[in-house]
């Protein structure tokens, strides 16, 4: 049994002795996951980009994964951890396939059993070093949540995950409503994915968004989003105040 | 988000300077940011000094700011002294007392000077941290030039035109802005020659798309609705 103090230093905790299977840092990072409740089920977005430090590294990494029939997992941090994440959830479908009940878990079991998971390395100051989220739609019922990297678990109309948090949600709040459709729901994650292009340093012009409805789930083609730099003020800012910004 | 300050601090930002046949072309990305946020995504990098120089700023915001400041006020009343434009050597030579005489004040700013003045044409300076000053026929700077070591030292050469000299420097730009999270927006460029100078935009929609990026779209709709019945289908 290690005996360790942890330390803070801001990015993670280190350890008076060395143990080759922690997660001190993160090296290779996902950045916002935004998902929506939508009229028939959940519509969720995320970017292909696996940021190493202040470099754009990896531009086509896949950040949402379908678990089953019923449900698509989302995840922001750390890839590797995530990666992992998807080798349990495949031995839990496959352990809950062997029962042969005509019973499949649903996106609320799956987030349950991550958070049981993601808690647990918590406690042993081992996180995985993830923000999660769920969403599907089960027997007619939408589910949509999310569990951050401390084991905090909660369920919304709209999540996000990271800088999503600060710049998606306000927007959500605002024009989030319950019986959005298909078109107006995309638009909307569009809305917060192009501010999130504009205002995330860690953000890359390549998304997916993912449909979940009662007939399954389906992750879109990656695709690029235009922007618009065509102001008068971006031409020449400095005109009249030499040497600002 | 998260300030480390005991990280090596790293300049967020990708500069660059090159002289030409003729002059310098300086260009800049747009971003400027605050941790991770990116605080304004078309801030100009690319001040003037005096008609004939100007500067590439990097590193930190403010100082970059203040020492551009006095060096342009400094090279205001040299002018009028001596009664012609300043030379591109003498407004280096300012930068450089400057951020040497400053270290100790932990000013954080990498600076690329370039100009064009009657006695030596165009000539480009690199100012790192530190205060040293290098006279180069190009010059790149803040964290994106990282990523534009290799790309110069293959694509540089002497005596190009006016043209592709541009060209070159939106190219270098343009591929730090695929990488460097720290830089991106819009790249700027000034051309300062005999005859002036030319100041000019690119914007991030009109660049060149580079390895794993996609041609932009309005929308996914418009994708679902141009392909056809089932394109959602895995």
């Amino acid at each position: 049994m290690t005996f360790m103090i942890p330390i803070e230093n801001g990015n993670g905790v280190k350890n008076a002795e060395a143990d080759s299977q922690r997660t001190l840092y993160p090296y290779v990072t996902g950045t916002s996951v935004v998902a929506i409740k939508y009229k028939d089920g959940i519509l969720m977005a995320s970017d292909m980009g696996g940021s190493y430090g202040s470099t754009l590294r990896y531009k086509n990494i896949e950040r949402m994964k379908a678990i089953g029939k019923h449900s698509l997992l989302g995840a922001s941090g750390e890839i590797s951890d995530f990666q992992e994440i998807l080798r349990y959830l495949d031995e839990l479908m496959l352990n809950d396939n062997m029962w042969d009940d005509g019973n499949s878990l649903g996106p609320k079991e799956v987030l349950n059993y991550l958070t049981r998971v993601v808690y647990n390395r918590r406690n042993k100051f081992n996180p995985l070093w993830n923000t999660l989220v769920v969403g599907g739609v089960k027997y007619g019922e939408k589910y949509l949540g999310m569990v951050s990297m401390i084991g905090v678990s909660f369920e919304d109309n709209h999540v996000a995950t990271g800088f999503g948090n600060h710049l998606a949600r306000p927007i959500l709040r605002d024009e989030w409503r319950e019986d959005l459709s298909f078109e107006e729901g995309v638009k909307l994650l569009e809305k917060c994915m192009r501010v999130l292009l504009y205002r995330d340093r860690s953000a890359i012009n390549k998304l997916q968004i993912a449909k979940m409805t009662e007939e399954g789930v389906t992750v879109s083609e990656p695709y690029s989003l235009k922007t618009f730099w065509d102001f008068k003020a971006f031409t020449n800012p400095t005109v009249g105040a030499e040497g600002s910004w | 988000m998260d300030l480390n300050l005991d990280a090596p601090h790293s300049m967020g930002t990708t500069i660059i300077g090159v002289t030409y046949n003729g002059g310098v072309v300086l260009g800049a990305d747009s971003r400027t940011s605050t941790g991770m946020y990116v605080a304004n995504r078309a801030s100009d990098k690319i001040t003037q000094l005096t008609d004939n120089v100007y500067v590439c700023r990097s590193g930190s915001a403010a100082d970059s700011q203040v020492v551009s400041d006095y060096v342009r006020y400094f090279l205001h009343q040299h002018t009028i002294q001596l009664g012609q434009p300043a030379t591109v050597k003498v407004s280096a030579n300012l930068i450089r007392m400057l951020a040497y005489n400053n270290k100790q004040n932990m000013l954080q700013t990498g600076l690329i000077v370039g100009g064009w003045d009657k006695y030596e044409g165009g000539k480009i300076y690199g100012i790192p941290l530190g205060g040293t000053v290098v006279e180069q026929p190009f010059a790149i700077g803040g964290s994106g030039s990282s990523y534009l070591y290799g790309f110069f030292d293959q694509a540089w050469k002497e005596n190009m035109t006016k043209e592709e000299a541009e060209q070159l420097v939106v190219k270098a730009v343009s591929l730090a802005i695929a990488r460097d999270g720290a830089s991106g927006g819009v790249v700027r460029t000034v051309i300062i020659n005999s005859e002036g100078v030319t100041r000019n935009f690119y914007p991030g929609d009109k660049l060149q798309l580079w390895h794993e990026e996609l041609e932009p779209q309005n929308s996914l709709l418009d994708i679902l609705n141009a392909a056809g019945p089932e394109p959602m289908a895995m």
